[in-house]
């Protein structure tokens, strides 16, 4: 179990940013930190690898102390049991990928780890290649092999997925599941992708300008209503205009773009850029298989 | 014939010079890179002073400095028993200051442009920081470091100011060739000036040559 308690002061392009949050993991469990971009996200999990220092923090991982700023315990980053994806995934390029992942031994550590990740992550045929010659899917699953080579308890993804298409996310989604549950990790993740919390987490945090705003599992934060026959989609209204004797809103929402219609009188309220609640009842919903 | 005991010595002093600043900017840029000391401006300053000094005032302060009529050289020649002004350690020691921003600058962009997200990495992964410094900061800021040592060479060949100030022209200690030239054409010996000049000249456009073949060959082969 993970209790984590951390307050910093962040500078931000808006001024100052209090973060200051509080949680805590079961073992095992598969955690997705979900918030707009400057909320605070990669600040917490690089108080949590120890990357960064928090103001005041109180972090324990299974009994045994990592972070307390009363008692002035920081434990180095080196010596945590954690296993970190990074954004730009951070790969050596002096060694090739096979190297990459054997820098990650320790002394004493049994080598056997390294052919086992290479076939799991399906390396073979890129392990002798510089991680500048791979594909953006590829360098992920090497840094991502390279960050369990040491056996860590706890695996830190920030935002590992977000330069993919959507065809080369669903696969790494699902090696990262795989890998959550092989080793029998405690994973944190950062994510903007709601299916993707869906798909992948036990639990979720919703994180906005440093605090945190909602938790608990993706249904309970995601679908307020539960069960409902509505449809709720919020976006914004990039254009109005008229057809006929009726006028046409066009709101994008994700990655979709919703039609509206509307009469003059109720086009007065609405302005282009503004931010919208697109409601339903949904009598008749379609749904398809897509992957 | 000519006497080649001034190229000697130039390559000699330009070799111990570059040694010690390779082994000193290391850290250095390091640290430069790094840290947030509030004052690091002033200290990248004073590093890059000797770009823009004439060579005859900082070697005229060091004359002051190193005489063992002041402070720092009393307390050098009695302490230690070092002479610092005449000498070819005083020289080294002019040389390592007049250098060091033509090894620092490079190490310290190469340091900058290197994304801090590898060091990250390599600490996460269990490393030291010496670990990380050798296996992946170094090999991945190679060119830098190429650039650094062939200009710092370069450059103290090709000092005169300071190496006069602070050397003089003693035979076999401080006559480089520089002011060996310098020598030559004051007592009218062209012929010998154009020996030396010549291979200066010659060695100065290689140099300058395998840097920008260095520097194009990491462009096209840029790794971020």
């Amino acid at each position: 179990m993970i209790q984590f308690k951390a307050y910093k002061m962040l500078q931000t392009a808006d001024g100052e940013l209090p973060l200051d949050v509080s949680f805590s993991i079961q073992k095992g469990q598969f955690l997705a930190i979900y918030g707009n971009s400057g909320a605070g996200k990669t600040t917490l999990l690089r108080i949590l690898a120890g990357l960064t220092q928090a103001d005041k923090s109180a972090i324990t991982v299974e009994d045994n102390i990592w972070d307390d700023s009363e008692k002035k315990i920081h434990l180095p980053i080196q010596k945590r049991s954690i296993g970190f994806v990074f954004q730009d995934y951070a790969l050596f390029p002096n060694l090739t990928v096979k190297e990459n992942l054997e820098f990650a031994l320790q002394k004493g550590d049994d080598t056997n780890i390294i052919s086992e990740l290479i076939e799991l992550m399906e390396l073979q045929s890129l392990q002798n290649s510089k991680p500048q010659n791979l594909s953006g899917g590829q360098k992920q699953r090497v840094a991502l092999a390279r960050a369990i080579v040491r056996r860590p308890k706890i695996l830190l993804l920030d935002e590992p997925l977000s330069a993919l298409d959507d065809e080369m996310r669903f696969k790494l989604q699902d090696y990262i599941l795989k890998i959550h549950q092989k080793y029998q990790l405690t994973t944190l993740m950062i994510t903007h992708s709601i299916p993707e919390i869906f798909k992948l987490s036990d639990s979720v945090i919703h994180l906005d300008k440093g605090k945190i705003l909602k938790e608990g599992t993706p249904g309970s934060v995601f679908l307020e209503d539960k069960i409902s026959s509505k449809f709720k989609l919020t976006g914004e209204i990039i254009s109005i205009h008229k057809s006929d004797i009726i006028y046409v809103i066009q709101v994008s929402s994700g990655n979709s773009i919703i039609r509206v219609v509307a009469t003059e009188d109720e086009i007065q309220n609405f302005k282009v850029g503004q931010k919208v609640l697109v409601a339903s009842k949904a009598f008749n919903p379609i749904i398809q298989v897509i992957s | 014939m000519i006497d080649f005991s001034p190229l000697w010595l130039t390559a000699k002093l330009a070799l111990i010079t570059t040694l010690i600043l390779f082994l000193l900017a290391i850290p250095l840029c390091y640290w430069l890179a790094y840290s947030r000391f509030r004052f690091k401006a002033i200290i990248e300053a004073i590093i890059s002073l000797p770009l823009v000094l004439p060579p005859s005032v900082l070697g005229f302060y060091l004359l002051l400095a190193f005489s063992p009529e002041n402070a720092f050289g009393e307390f050098l020649s009695e302490y230690f028993n070092l002479r610092l002004v005449f000498t070819f350690q005083g020289l080294i020691l002019a040389s390592v200051l007049y250098s060091l921003p033509f090894m620092v600058n490079p190490i310290l962009s190469g340091l900058k442009n290197l994304p801090v997200s590898l060091q990250e990495a390599s600490f996460t992964l269990g490393k030291s920081r010496f670990v990380t410094i050798l296996k992946i900061i170094l090999p991945n800021i190679h060119p830098s470091l190429l650039t650094g040592i062939i200009m710092t060479f370069a450059h103290t060949v090709g000092e005169f100011g300071v190496v006069l100030m602070v050397g003089g022209s003693i035979p076999h200690e401080t006559k480089v060739v520089s002011i060996a030239i310098y020598e030559e054409v004051e007592s009218m010996n062209y012929d010998n000036a154009n020996i030396y000049a010549g291979i200066l000249f010659a060695f100065s456009f290689s140099i300058l040559l395998v840097v920008h073949l260095i520097n194009n060959k990491s462009r096209k082969t840029n790794l971020y």
